[in-house]
């Protein structure tokens, strides 16, 4: 029993074993090492049995705890398929008797903020209009930034990036105030425009560490050319570093797309009650104290708001990975 | 590169300095500026508007003695006692399950990281109706048969800020089992063959050979935990909004209420001061034990 695992652990040939550094870690994270999948014990090849019991231990766990995890996304939709007699009777994990879909088209067009009755559809679109000029601006001047960082450097540079990194781990709280004077000076407080520079402003600093940190990997030969060749900044930017950077830009997109749907903070804040964001949205509906409490929409409703960041999540999944792993570890 | 070291009129590089004024005004002005004013205005006496009406430490003194100050600071001392904990343990735990060569690898990880994809907002919402007395997992322990049984830390003062962790863990846990299996990929595979080869334990290994050697991720993970828990906000609004009475308070919360419901700004300078204080007692630190002695 106390053999199998270290059998199982020296597996890997020689030749990946000596690669080093955080692009080995993410390739193996992205579960492409299958290939290696070599057993090679002391005595030679020795054939894995299927049913040992360290085996039934490790994928036995695993599965418990999925399931654990599985649970609030599975009570969720089972609640939001019940009519409210069938909830207020049974019990939240049995799936639904009899499914209905009334719950769903009530969250989406019906359901009520104060005075407005339009359902969380308001503030979906509200969302989107928050979404896609955030995102789109926020990389933009990131990906320009790191560019600068990375490649043109000019003094006190650094010290700029590194008070913005410094910045990062600021509390939000501390700086909510000055930038409600900011934008209320420029008349901007209280609209959609305003919480998008807000969104860019708290997105700069991870954007920009991934972006200058990937820049700089870009061969330094590649940049000297351009410049011989008399190519300036933003030649050199749109026409060689963007194209190449692609998968980047991708990463950068998913970052910031779950984390400003997401965002509750700003969007209560920086915003009027007929913007408010999905997220926003939502929680005012749920834990609105007017009413009956109809479960079954307030988790149809959940589940509508969690569905851009999940729906982006399975679609990208080693990317999203690759992103909080970028994010995460280099900062 | 070489643009650094050589002797620069400030209109070399001019379009490389232009792209660059967001950010820089972005950290000079936002986030230096800001919280400079923040601290400042802390010892003033604003209202419902900011004033220049130095008072000293009087917001200060009001803050620590607000009782719902005192609670939002033991709230968030147990959160994150007990988050940083289980999130480093589960964390570690279920990356070391994921790096044993298993099956299914990718659909395990991407079940195990997607609750970290939903917002705090909707973790707090559906653990809010899975903790629900009269429908959750009491009712149901109850309705087999189990009368006496009880479970409800969303009404309970004692417990809600237990309750509010489960949510907490279920959505962070993820990240960092992400960020420990990227470490024991980094792990070299010879140092498993050297411990197999001295009959170490496999738990020995872990324990005193590969946990010292991913020093560098796990400082990573604290600090990565210790900052989501400092800004802890949209989870208690969600879940609680706060109660019952004021029994999960927190204080990014405290901040909120003071500046914009109770038109109390120099109570919610004061305490954004304050939280910003215990994070500088936290990342200096750790900035120095990483950056520092290597630059000088």
């Amino acid at each position: 029993m106390t053999k199998a695992p270290h059998l199982l652990k020296g597996s890997m040939t020689y030749d990946t074993a000596m690669e080093t550094g955080p692009d080995r870690a993410l390739r193996h994270g992205d579960g492409s090492s299958s290939g290696n999948r070599m057993v090679e014990g002391p005595a030679g090849r020795k054939p894995r049995k299927a049913l040992s019991r360290r085996n039934i231990l490790i994928y036995g766990t695993l599965i418990v705890v999925c399931l654990y995890y599985l649970l609030p996304l599975y009570v969720m939709i089972v609640t939001s398929l019940k009519g409210m007699p069938e909830i207020r009777l049974g019990n939240i994990f049995a799936p639904p008797v009899e499914v209905t879909f009334q719950p769903w088209v009530k969250a989406w067009a019906e359901a009520c903020t104060g005075l407005n009755c339009d359902g969380l559809s308001r503030g979906f679109f509200n969302s989107v209009k928050i979404l896609i000029p955030s995102v789109i601006l926020s990389i933009a001047i990131a990906s320009v930034n790191g560019y600068a960082l990375a490649n043109w450097r000019f003094k006190g540079s650094e010290t700029f990036f590194a008070i913005l990194i410094v910045g990062a781990f600021i509390p939000y709280q501390v700086m909510i105030y000055p930038i409600v004077i900011m934008l209320r000076e420029i008349g901007l407080y209280g609209s959609l425009t305003g919480l998008v520079i807000v969104h860019t402003i708290f997105g700069m600093p991870i954007l920009t560490l991934l972006f200058r940190n990937y820049f700089a990997s870009v061969p330094q030969e590649l940049f000297k050319a351009a410049r011989v060749d008399g190519a300036g900044f933003w030649a050199i930017y749109f026409q060689i570093m963007v194209p190449m950077s692609l998968p980047i830009f991708v990463v950068a997109m998913i970052l910031q797309v779950t984390g400003i749907w997401n965002d509750f903070l700003f969007g209560v804040i920086y915003t009027k009650p007929d913007l408010y964001p999905m997220t926003v949205q939502l929680n005012n509906i749920v834990n609105s104290t007017q009413g009956v409490k109809e479960y079954n929409v307030n988790m149809a409703a959940t589940i509508l708001t969690g569905l851009v960041p999940l729906t982006i999540y399975f679609i990208s999944g080693k990317l999203f990975v690759r992103g909080i792993a970028a994010g995460a570890v280099k900062g | 590169m070489s643009a650094a070291t050589r002797p620069a009129r400030w209109h070399r590089n001019i379009s490389a300095k232009v792209a660059a004024i967001p950010m820089i005004i972005t950290a000079v002005v936002v986030f230096i500026g800001g919280t400079a004013w923040t601290v400042l205005y802390s010892f003033t006496n604003s209202k419902l508007l900011p004033r220049e009406k130095f008072v000293g430490l009087a917001q200060y003194e009001r803050l620590w003695s607000s009782s719902k100050w005192l609670i939002s600071i033991e709230n968030l001392a147990i959160y994150g006692a007990f988050s940083l904990v289980f999130s480093l343990l589960i964390g570690f735990m279920l990356a070391a399950l994921l790096d044993q060569k298993i099956r299914f690898e990718d659909t395990f990880r991407t079940i195990l990281l997607y609750p970290f994809a939903l917002s705090f907002i909707v973790t707090g919402l559906a653990w809010q109706w899975i903790l629900n007395p009269d429908f959750g997992i009491q009712h149901v322990v109850r309705s087999l048969g189990w009368e006496s049984f009880n479970f409800d830390p969303l009404y309970n003062p004692e417990i809600v800020i237990y309750g509010i962790l489960i949510a907490g863990l279920w959505q962070g846990t993820g990240l960092i089992m992400c960020l420990m299996l990227a470490g024991l990929r980094g792990i070299d595979e010879d140092i498993w063959k050297a411990a197999k080869i001295d009959g170490i334990p496999m738990w020995k290994t872990y324990l005193f050979i590969v946990i010292p050697m991913m020093r560098g991720i796990f400082i990573t993970a604290i600090v990565l935990i210790a900052s989501g828990i400092i800004k802890v906000y949209d989870l208690v609004v969600a879940q609680t909004g706060g109660g019952p009475g004021i029994s999960s308070e927190v204080p990014a919360k405290y901040v909120y209420d003071a500046m914009f419901l109770s038109q109390n700004l120099g109570q919610g300078f004061a305490a954004s001061t304050m939280m910003l204080l215990t994070v500088i007692i936290i990342v200096v630190p750790w900035a120095y034990l990483e950056f520092g002695g290597k630059r000088k």
